[in-house]
């Protein structure tokens, strides 16, 4: 089993949920995260006065996966979240010891 | 019309007024509140709320007969008389057609007197926000309450000098209401200094972003609707055909006078900035509404227009001016109700042959000083006793948690303070 944690542009989150349903994916976690990479951040104005936003907002996605289906995910949120300009995000893939479903007790690749 | 329904129309339109004016303690609440960091949200909720609720009481035991004396010591210092007069009008006194009979309730004086001293009370609650102890603001708030704002405003409106030596015209406070309230805020300002954070060390300006700018709009909403109960109401009549024209004009110039001030303010906004500030047009009406206060009748609405197109460009050019001179007012306070205040009071004899300028500079002059050496001793005693400024420490949790003790959304959002939940 593999965990996959995808950083991406907000506005891509509805593209990439429908992409990743086509491709079988039971279910993801999403968290509104902030943070900066090559992109960095930018200056906004307020009252006259230049501030720094370091960090942007992004959105992470979390998927546990069987191996057999990683590929496809990546390819599906690979596609989805590109926009070709800078900021467009990251994709890490980690492997998953365990899974549990917590109703019925169910453990690894069943309970995914 | 006969004499008691004029009466009590008058009396009624009074007090609507009145109401209009109290709610403008809603828009100053969420105006602050929305320019405040999240983490000082409960405080200046709290601070609003307290401070309304104290002048009321103070206005009522010294404050208005302080301002509106029976008798008078001299025209610099009203007599005092401590305890409001419950007696109203009697009908006999009402129908007798005497020159000079009242026309409506003692009462509606009152009500709508008290909701202008809660007005200039609420301006220096936004300028020492996010760094201010609550009980030392409160404790100012009776001072100002009951004795520095209704000696001055007896200079004006009680009969005072002002008026009775100079012509002094201030129709509902350009100077009286919002000069007062903004120089009393800049005197805490100075003794209280920038909020930490505000200026790098290199003395460069960092600017800290309001939490919540839906609020500080409708603030501002809110406080220019009660501008026409604020304005419209010091006609203080409504049931003759001239009084009622009056009040018409005055609804008409105080909304046009708001609206030059947006669009003035923004247009500044965008030319020296490359953005369209919010903040600023926000800021730019209330300059507008300020700006017309002092002689809201007088002008035609085209001229009510643009005095609140200058009083809108003036803000923004204070508001910078007043950040790179190290005085911060997290919400253009001071700026707002007294750089625009006095233009306000100012631009009067232009279009008002009652006042003249000697009298109008007078007026500013005697309104600043006294503010702001009565103000001053105020806050330096209570910084000497009480301390006026919450630690570094607190300041940097912030004044929801060290002043009251709890958060403004403590459930769905860590935007407070940076502690964990139990």
């Amino acid at each position: 089993m593999k965990l996959i944690a995808a950083v991406i542009k907000p506005f891509k989150l509805d593209e990439v949920r429908e992409a990743l349903s086509e491709v079988g994916v039971q279910g993801i976690t999403v968290t509104e995260v902030k943070g900066f990479g090559r992109q960095k951040g930018h200056t906004e104005l307020y009252r006259g006065a230049e501030y720094v936003v370091d960090f942007l907002p992004k959105v992470k996605i979390e998927v546990a996966i069987d191996d057999s289906g990683l590929d496809a995910a990546l390819e599906a949120i690979s596609k989805a979240a590109h926009t070709g300009k800078i900021g467009d995000g990251k994709i890490f893939v980690s492997d998953l010891e365990q899974a549990v479903r917590i109703r019925t007790g169910e453990t690894g690749g069943e309970a995914l | 019309m006969d004499i008691e329904v004029r009466y009590a129309l008058d009396t009624f339109y009074f007090l609507v007024m009145g109401a209009f004016v109290m709610w403008m303690a809603a828009g100053f609440t969420m105006l602050e509140a929305g320019l405040v960091r999240a983490k000082n949200t409960t405080e200046i909720l709290t601070k609003n709320v307290g401070l309304y609720s104290v002048a009321c009481i103070m206005y009522l035991i010294l404050g208005y007969n302080l301002m509106y004396p029976g008798t008078t010591i001299s025209s610099f210092i009203p007599g005092v008389d401590f305890i409001l007069s419950a007696a109203d009008n009697s009908v006999e006194s009402v129908t007798s057609g005497e020159e000079g009979a009242p026309y409506y309730s003692n009462l509606s004086d009152f009500m709508f007197q008290v909701v202008f001293v809660a007005t200039a009370m609420s301006i220096v609650s936004g300028a020492v926000a996010e760094r201010m102890k609550l009980f030392s603001f409160l404790a100012f708030a009776v001072v100002l309450t009951s004795i520095i704002y209704p000696i001055q405003g007896y200079w004006n409106w009680g009969g005072g000098f002002l008026t009775s030596s100079f012509s002094y015209f201030d129709y509902a406070g350009s100077g009286t209401v919002h000069l007062c309230g903004a120089v009393a805020a800049l005197a805490g300002v100075l003794i209280l200094g920038p909020r930490k954070g505000k200026y790098r060390p290199d003395g460069s300006i960092r600017a800290i972003p309001g939490a919540n700018l839906p609020l500080a709009t409708l603030g501002t909403f809110i406080l220019w609707l009660g501008w026409f109960g604020f304005n419209g109401g010091s006609e203080l009549a409504v049931s003759s055909v001239d009084s009622a024209n009056n009040v018409a004009r005055v609804f008409v110039n105080t909304n046009m006078a708001a609206a030059g001030g947006v669009v003035a303010a923004l247009l500044t906004a965008k030319a020296m900035f490359g953005k369209a500030d919010l903040s600023m047009a926000l800021n730019g009406a209330l300059a507008g509404l300020v700006s017309i206060t002092a002689s809201p009748l007088s002008p035609t609405p085209l001229i009510a227009t643009i005095i609140g197109v200058v009083g809108g460009i003036i803000v923004v050019f204070s508001i910078v001016g007043l950040d790179k001179a190290k005085i911060d007012d997290p919400v253009g306070a001071i700026s707002v109700h007294g750089v625009a205040g006095i233009f306000g009071v100012l631009v009067v004899p232009l279009t008002n042959g009652d006042a003249d300028f000697v009298s109008q500079i007078v007026g500013i002059v005697s309104i600043f000083a006294w503010t702001f050496i009565a103000s001053m001793i105020v806050w330096g005693i209570l910084k000497a006793v009480m301390g006026i400024r919450v630690t570094e420490e607190e300041e940097d949790e912030g004044l929801d948690y060290s002043e009251c003790g709890m958060e403004a959304y403590p459930e769905f959002t860590s935007g407070g303070s940076q502690r964990s939940g139990v």
